[in-house]
């Protein structure tokens, strides 16, 4: 299969196969016109917001009229704290949820792929959240994790430790909901990995043993490498989630406690409902240049690494 | 030997934390709504002494105005409605995209990358839905949808297509079939399986939104389920039972889906995962 982000170029046998030269007079049987229905919802709803946006972000937008004011939403946004914590909340979050899931997606994917019992029921556990509704998943922990009441805390003391305030600590909150990401979405990336694995051929394990390789340089040497499309599947779906993540944080502390936890997306939505139109169009335009400039090269980093393998 | 011992210990290990990991935080939940009010309130894991389950339930189910039965009925709608024209649609493009070489691939490649990969312009968006007089109503927000959903779509159909070969095509056109029918009689159903795949994850994700029906269907009227969790959040923080009973029911309808499904689910969210 050649799909998704990780692979976006067509697969190579396609490529390579004879394609029918539209012949004279004759219509091809693959009408162009068969984007067009896709391409009118694309069109609208997608790109011409889109592009839209650039517009809009330079002017003072409320619900009566626009004034263009040029870079002072910008200005506006890189200056009042609140906002620029947003911005650096944002890559926090993303880094956080990419990396761990990255780590412990990897480490049950190679546990979960070994011969042990349960193994299938297993899978299906740590999966399941996944498909949670991420409003739901969030109220459940904002419970759990209550300082005050929650389980987890009343666990942690029945054992003698004193547990953190979680998410009503200024310190502690995005890192809060960054974890409750993790729980949720680790299962995904654990699956990935699991298809990664189940793809490599056995034949490299065998000729790695009859060669005498240890558990430890086989996986360094064969399992790693060949996991660079899972990998960067991996990778680039956690970023590109979790620098949009909004859902989650909404449910949990909306940007709370002060603006400590929140990010781009909770910024954008906030102006949003203060009305400031403008200054909420200007965050997602800077939201849209982040994600852009880290996903585009990223993605073509990971892919070319890919061919070289 | 050694083997034997990792089969057992390591399986129940992993077993055992991913239980306690990923479960209890769930168990918790479904006990809290089987809860009374007043034995809710201590938020303790623990056995209901006295079961209110279904008196939560209709009462969650009746508040105002039986608004959750309601935006279950909008829902649906929302997600039939957007899961079916994305599935026609991006399947449409995965086709002749694979298909048939043109110039204009390259691009519609680009956009079907940017499409998975841009975060929405919510304002302007909204401000286009305004302009077409669909902002607040079903129909925009399945529109929404459809535009955001469409690139996943592609990317499966494409690589799907890939697969089936070119001489059955050529068959249908010596028989006389025109590129519509060409598509819709001959190859549309050969793409059951991955048709399913792609109408299970969409359905998942279109069901579990709740950005884009925040941002454009504000209000209680055509509330979706996502949003109905608000009631019990806002005001009342003291009946967790019936908060919990609400994220519940939300909850339940993807998770039927994938005691079904899953193989598709999986299939369909570890795409990506395979070089080809």
């Amino acid at each position: 299969m050649s799909t998704t982000i990780a692979t976006p170029r067509r697969s190579r046998t396609a490529g390579a196969e004879p394609q029918a030269k539209p012949r004279r007079r004759m219509k091809s049987p693959y009408p162009s016109w068969f984007f067009l229905p896709a391409g009118v919802f694309y069109v609208i709803l997608f790109l011409v917001p889109t592009v839209a946006s650039f517009w809009f972000s330079l002017t003072r937008w409320t619900l009566f009229d626009v004034e263009f004011i040029g870079f002072e939403n910008y200005i506006r946004f890189f200056q009042e704290p609140p906002l620029v914590q947003g911005f650096v909340n944002t890559f926090i979050y993303a880094f956080v949820t990419s990396g761990a899931k990255v780590v412990l997606g990897l480490l049950f994917g190679v546990l979960l792929s070994s011969q042990i019992i349960g193994r299938g029921f297993t899978r299906s556990v740590i999966f399941f959240p996944v498909l949670a509704s991420t409003i739901g998943v969030g109220i459940m922990f904002k419970v759990l994790l209550d300082p005050f009441d929650g389980p987890v805390n009343a666990g942690l003391e029945a054992i003698g430790l004193q547990g953190p305030g979680w998410w009503t600590d200024p310190a502690t909150a995005l890192l809060t909901v960054a974890m409750v990401d993790i729980w949720k979405g680790v299962g995904l990336a654990t699956l990935i990995f699991i298809a990664g694995m189940v793809a490599i051929p056995q034949e490299y394990y065998e000729a790695a043993r009859v060669d005498g390789a240890g558990a430890g340089k086989t996986f360094r040497h064969i399992t790693l490498p060949l996991l660079q499309p899972a990998t960067a599947t991996v990778v680039l779906l956690s970023l590109i989630g979790g620098l949009r993540s909004f859902d989650l944080i909404w449910a949990i502390t909306k940007g709370g406690p002060g603006f400590t936890s929140d990010v781009l997306a909770s910024v954008v939505y906030k102006q949003y409902q203060a009305g400031f139109f403008g200054l909420s169009t200007a965050g997602n335009v800077v939201l849209f240049v982040v994600v852009a400039a880290i996903i585009f090269p990223l993605s073509w980093w990971l892919n070319r690494k890919g061919d070289q393998s | 030997m050694t083997n034997r011992v990792w089969r057992w210990v390591g399986g129940s290990v992993a077993l055992i934390i991913a239980v306690f990991v990923f479960l209890v935080p769930f168990a918790f939940m479904v006990l809290t709504a089987g809860k009374t009010q007043k034995e809710a309130a201590a938020l303790k894991f623990s056995w209901p002494t006295h079961w209110a389950f279904f008196d939560n339930l209709v009462t969650v189910l009746s508040t105002r105005d039986f608004l959750i039965v309601r935006a279950f009925v909008n829902s649906t709608i929302l997600t039939v409605g957007a899961v079916a024209i994305m599935v026609v649609l991006g399947a449409m493009v995965g086709y002749v995209l694979q298909r048939r070489r043109s110039r204009w691939n390259p691009l519609v490649n680009f956009f079907v990358l940017a499409g998975l990969i841009i975060p929405p312009a919510v304002v302007p968006t909204i401000w286009v839905l305004q302009g077409l007089g669909l902002f607040k109503t079903l129909v925009g927000l399945i529109a929404v949808h459809v535009a955001f959903g469409l690139s996943f779509c592609i990317l499966l159909f494409r690589a799907f297509v890939a697969g089936i070969p070119r001489e059955l095509d050529e068959a249908a056109i010596i028989d006389g079939a025109g590129p519509v029918k060409l598509f819709f009689r001959v190859v549309f159903p050969l793409l059951r399986s991955v048709i399913i795949t792609v109408i299970v994850v969409q359905a998942v994700s279109v069901f579990n939104d709740f950005t884009f029906a925040l941002y454009f269907l504000p209000g209680d009227d055509n509330a979706t389920v996502q949003l109905t969790t608000y009631n019990y959040t806002s005001q009342a923080v003291s009946s967790w039972n019936l908060l919990f009973m609400n994220v519940l029911i939300i909850t339940i309808p993807p998770l039927i889906m994938y005691v079904f499904f899953q193989r598709q689910i999986v299939a369909g969210m570890t795409s990506g995962a395979v070089k080809g």
